[in-house]
């Protein structure tokens, strides 16, 4: 898919770090006013897929070298770990905590293991997303 | 607004059935996405629409939309991206290999009863 | 110590008999496998001291007790008998295989796991007081067996065997378990104890007769009784030690055992006294006949075992008439039952073992092409000679005996007066002389057409010669046992036979020593029985002498016309029949099938919605109608027919996309934001995807399709959204059950500290979906990885392609 579209590919530089940056802050914010794991991550694919519809493929994998079945890997192993490590804590599967800290810059904060599940979810959302993306646009 | 929307999700199970039944690979993949959309507003209708507020917590509000339908929804569009796309990739696949999208042809032969 | 658990003491062998066949090369696997029937025959015999005085043993391992269901071995003089059979001939069985089967060129491992199975299964089968473990095991020795007549599972004639023999026996089983719950539902209980003792209470029960016929036809199947008995002669392509295992002394006389367990409970019948003595003498009498007919040495031995069968079941059915009359004349048939069944498993077993052994030595069983084997074999003669002189009821053999305590009930029940028997009773003995005739002949003819007249030297495939000493050593055994019964016949009574007895007819005898028999060989010079005797010797021997003139006779029957025949037919039938049933409907065609569900789906759910008086529509519920959502709603309206109508696949691809978008707004004005947000961005990243795909993908075209699979399509399609319609409408109108959400919203803040109930359900209250879900969304990824990238060598060896 070889485009030479000027205008297109601007502004997609910069509209892409905006979308990306709005996801990962939706992400953040699932706790308490609408987001999460899910939202965010479409978020991040529907950034990369702009990227990958402005230029293409190989200029898109070059930019981001991460391997996305790996990514997708490592969000399972996160939240099935995040739901398992409650069993070494002697509570229940999936028991989830949390308290608030009191963090330098940040002031007062609200930390969740809840939201270490959503990264989970967040990176198999991205990581599986972009795979079929990848695989369908590469396919010859 | 319920009437409505029993309707609305009648008419789109009954487009969704129709495109599914027909011969076309991929006019059954367009079918299962409006599948999909149906069953999504079906279970938020029967939820209830009246709500006035969204789920989240806030000092003002007490009369808030409910929240149950709503996460099974989310999960299902995500499940149902992932199988249109399986279900896509699938469809190609087959009409490369067999130069075809009659489901009539792809019926197999008696070798594989 | 629990002996339930001995039961499984062969099944834990067989474990470990692969590894010892694999593992140690130098040693024959079955010396090991010989420890296990050795050291249970010798544990099951110290139960005979408490036997004989007739007492038992329980011990019980529980299984399922909610519903009453647990492994029990009740050891009583009946089981041990059997136990002590199972076991007893087993380790003979075994010695005799280690020699029988080649170690380098039989896959012994299988072997000898089949066959311990088989062990486990058959004492469960006979030590089982719980009816639904009984049947358990009653399966598994169907399964066993099955397995071991396949054991050549190249050969045509064992697959067919097995199969048969499955078919078979599992069709009888499955019967027998429907007369067990039906005996269950009558006494409350699955216990073979508790339902005896309680069964006076249900005899008149509407289901009584029923079960009774339905454990017959257990009974019956397996221990090949009229006209069941078909799979028994198929089933002797198993190997010669299974044959002398399986198909004579054990698991055949599991039927004989049933029919023996259940005796108290159903001899109060009619129907039980008719069917059991009256199939037993027709398969006694059928059995014998058909035996002259066979040219194959074990095929004589098959139908010799069917009939002999016949005559311990016929006992069986004679031994119930005690029920109703307490005299002396009718108890001997319950006791002879029994030794003839000890009996025959010892003569019969060495004839089998015989017939292997020559088959071994000479490479052919065809009794046409065998003649003069006696100076060659002379062990191997006096052994065949012993047995089937017992089998013939002669002198000095333990056969003699129980044919003439078989001869004598026989004779008794002429003088029965209930259910017409004073009538009928005289058919019984002349029925049983005159298959006790053709016993004699087939005994005859099997002893003497192998070892005796010329030798036919050219056809026989092997150069025959005596059969090694360990081969020879089992059957020697069991010949032994056949003269030594002859001579101790009362010991061998009060030890095992009298014991068993006694369980069998607990409503008569407390004691083992009540049982009022007494075994003589001569019964003087009046007794009719003698006669008898000296009457089938007598014409018997004519017959046997003049066989080669008559025997042809049996080729009038056609074969089609046979039983055999007539199973064979069944099979075909139903197995072209079922077929084209089935393409009746199973086009292969996946909107047939489609049609088919949806069909279902809309008519089912319609007619339970008013049958039930489920459907309810509660205006008052709705909420008021939003200008907005009526727009969108004309919005998503067009959208859909623009996907229905379009002819281009683009359109239809950005009409769906608009569809979603449509969709994603209604998720605005119903208040869910995270929905709307996630259906957003879902939908651009699947029109992205469609669009990749775009150039792949096939032309939209309706392949010419009819008018009328259109407006059927359209009829299904109007009959499912209908549903759908009515089924939202009346499930938003009534709740039975008070929806959770109330608790998501009470505790949102304390429980989980989050403010976004969706996303708190999300990933804590429901965070097992969402772990599922994600695994799914990553199995996609795969899938669609997998299909695209690992495409493997396909594209030249497509089996689509040719």
């Amino acid at each position: 898919m070889k485009t030479n579209d000027v205008i297109l590919q601007t502004t997609t530089k910069v509209v892409f770090f905006i979308i990306f940056l709005f996801s990962i802050h939706i992400f953040f914010a699932g706790h308490y006013t609408p987001g999460g794991g899910f939202v965010g991550g479409l978020l991040t694919t529907g950034a990369i897929v702009l990227l990958l519809l402005a230029f293409d493929l190989k200029t898109v994998q070059k930019a981001l070298p991460f391997n996305f079945t790996i990514m997708t890997a490592i969000g399972l192993l996160l939240a099935l770990g995040t739901a398992a490590g409650s069993i070494f804590f002697n509570v229940p599967f999936f028991t989830h905590a949390f308290d608030d800290f009191t963090l330098p810059l940040f002031g007062v904060t609200s930390l969740h293991t809840a939201m270490v599940f959503d990264a989970g979810v967040f990176l198999v959302v991205v990581g599986a997303a972009i795979t079929i993306i990848q695989s369908i646009g590469g396919d010859s | 607004m319920e009437l409505v929307m029993a309707i609305l999700i009648g008419v789109l199970f009954t487009a969704a059935v129709y495109l599914i039944l027909s011969r076309s690979l991929l006019k059954i993949i367009i079918g299962t996405g409006l599948l999909s959309h149906g069953a999504h507003l079906l279970i938020l209708t029967m939820g209830g629409l009246g709500g006035l507020a969204p789920p989240v917590i806030s000092k003002s509000v007490t009369d808030f939309a409910d929240p149950l339908p709503q996460a099974l929804i989310l999960t299902a569009i995500v499940i149902s991206f992932g199988v249109t796309a399986f279900m896509l990739v699938m469809a190609y696949r087959a009409y490369a290999v067999h130069k075809t999208d009659d489901m009539n042809q792809l019926k197999g032969n008696d070798e594989h009863d | 110590m629990e002996f339930v658990l001995l039961i499984f003491l062969p099944i834990v062998a067989a474990l470990f008999i692969p590894f010892l066949f694999r593992k140690i090369k130098g040693i024959h696997t079955g010396w090991f496998v010989l420890l296990v029937p050795v050291v249970l025959f010798i544990y099951y015999t110290t139960f005979i001291k408490t036997t004989m005085e007739g007492g038992h043993a329980i011990s019980e391992l529980q299984w399922i007790p909610t519903l009453g269901i647990s492994f029990v071995s009740y050891l009583d003089g009946l089981s041990i008998l059997f136990s002590l059979l199972i076991t007893g001939i087993g380790a003979l069985v075994v010695l005799y295989s280690i020699f029988y089967l080649n170690r380098n060129k039989e896959k012994l491992g299988n072997f000898y796991v089949y066959l311990l199975l088989f062990m486990s299964a058959m004492l469960g089968v006979v030590q089982s007081d719980n009816v639904i473990s009984l049947y358990l095991f009653w399966e598994l020795t169907s399964i066993s067996s099955f397995l071991l007549i396949g054991y050549w599972f190249t050969r045509d004639g064992s697959r067919f065997g097995a199969l048969k023999s499955m078919m078979v026996t599992v069709f009888g089983g499955l019967m027998m378990l429907g007369g067990f719950i039906l005996l269950g539902i009558m006494g409350g209980t699955f216990s073979i104890r508790e339902l005896i003792a309680g069964s006076s209470s249900f005899a008149g029960h509407e289901f009584f007769t029923l079960a009774l016929v339905l454990i017959l036809l257990g009974a019956f199947t397996k221990s090949a009784q009229f006209p069941f008995y078909i799979w028994l002669p198929d089933a002797m392509e198993a190997p010669t030690p299974v044959s002398a295992y399986l198909h004579s002394a054990t698991m055949v006389k599991a039927g004989l055992y049933l029919v023996a367990r259940f005796t108290p409970i159903f001899a109060v019948s009619e129907v039980w006294i008719w069917l059991v003595t009256g199939i037993g003498l027709l398969t006694l009498f059928w059995g014998s006949l058909f035996a002259v007919k066979q040219t194959d040495l074990k095929a004589i031995l098959a139908f010799s075992t069917v009939s002999q069968l016949g005559l311990i079941m016929s006992l069986l059915g004679a031994g119930a008439i005690t029920f109703h009359v307490d005299e002396a004349l009718f108890s001997f048939a319950m006791f002879a039952a029994i030794f003839h069944l000890i009996n025959h498993a010892t003569f019969k077993g060495s004839l089998f073992m015989i017939a292997g052994i020559v088959d071994h030595e000479t490479g052919t069983r065809d009794i046409r092409k065998l003649g003069g084997l006696m100076s060659i074999m002379p062990v191997s003669f006096t052994v065949a000679f012993i047995g089937s002189m017992s089998m013939a009821g002669l002198p000095p053999f333990n056969g003699f005996l129980s044919k003439e305590m078989f001869l004598q009930s026989m004779l008794a029940i002429r003088h029965f007066e209930l259910f017409n028997f004073a009538t009928w009773g005289i058919i019984f003995p002349v029925v049983a002389w005159v298959a006790s005739v053709f016993t004699f002949i087939y005994s005859f003819y099997f002893v003497f057409r192998t070892f005796t007249g010329k030798r036919k030297v050219g056809k026989l495939p092997l150069e025959p010669h005596e059969a090694p000493v360990g081969m020879l050593i089992s059957p020697v055994i069991l010949a032994m046992l056949v003269v030594g019964i002859f001579f101790i016949p009362n010991v061998v009574g009060k030890w095992l036979v009298k014991p068993a007895v006694m369980a069998i007819q607990p409503y008569q005898y407390s004691h083992p020593s009540e049982v009022d028999v007494h075994v003589s060989a001569w019964h003087g010079f009046a007794s009719v029985e003698l006669w008898m005797t000296a009457g089938i010797i007598l014409i018997g021997g004519l017959l046997y002498l003049s066989l080669s003139k008559w025997q042809k006779f049996y080729r009038i029957q056609p074969e089609s016309l046979s039983l055999n025949g007539l199973y064979d037919a069944t099979m075909t039938f139903s197995e072209k029949g079922m077929n084209r049933i089935s393409r009746l409907y199973m086009t292969g065609l996946i909107r047939t099938y489609l049609l088919y569900i949806f069909a279902f789906f809309s008519i089912t759910t319609i007619a339970m919605l008013f049958l039930q008086d489920a459907f309810v529509v509660d205006m008052s519920s709705f909420s008021k109608i939003n200008a907005y959502g009526l727009i969108n709603a004309v919005i998503l309206l067009l959208a859909v027919a623009f996907v229905l109508l379009s002819k281009t696949r683009l359109g239809a691809i950005i009409s769906l996309g608009a569809v979603g978008y449509s969709v994603a707004l209604f998720f605005v004005i119903f208040k869910a934001p995270d929905l709307a947000l996630t259906q957003l961005v879902i939908e651009t990243v699947s029109v992205a995807l469609f669009l990749l795909a775009f150039q792949r993908l096939p032309k939209l075209s309706d392949h010419g399709e009819t008018k009328s699979n259109k407006l059927v399509n359209a009829i299904i399609a109007l009959g499912v959204g209908l549903t759908v319609t009515l089924v939202a409408l009346s499930s938003h109108s009534q709740k039975l059950v008070a929806s959770i959400s109330q608790y998501y919203k009470d505790t949102v803040e304390t429980e989980a500290g989050g403010g976004n109930i969706v996303n708190v359900i999300l990933v804590d209250y429901r965070g097992f979906d969402t772990l599922f879900e994600i695994a799914v969304l990553a199995i996609a990824g795969i899938g669609v990885l997998g299909m695209i990238k690992l495409r493997l060598a396909r594209k030249e060896s497509s089996d689509e392609n040719k």
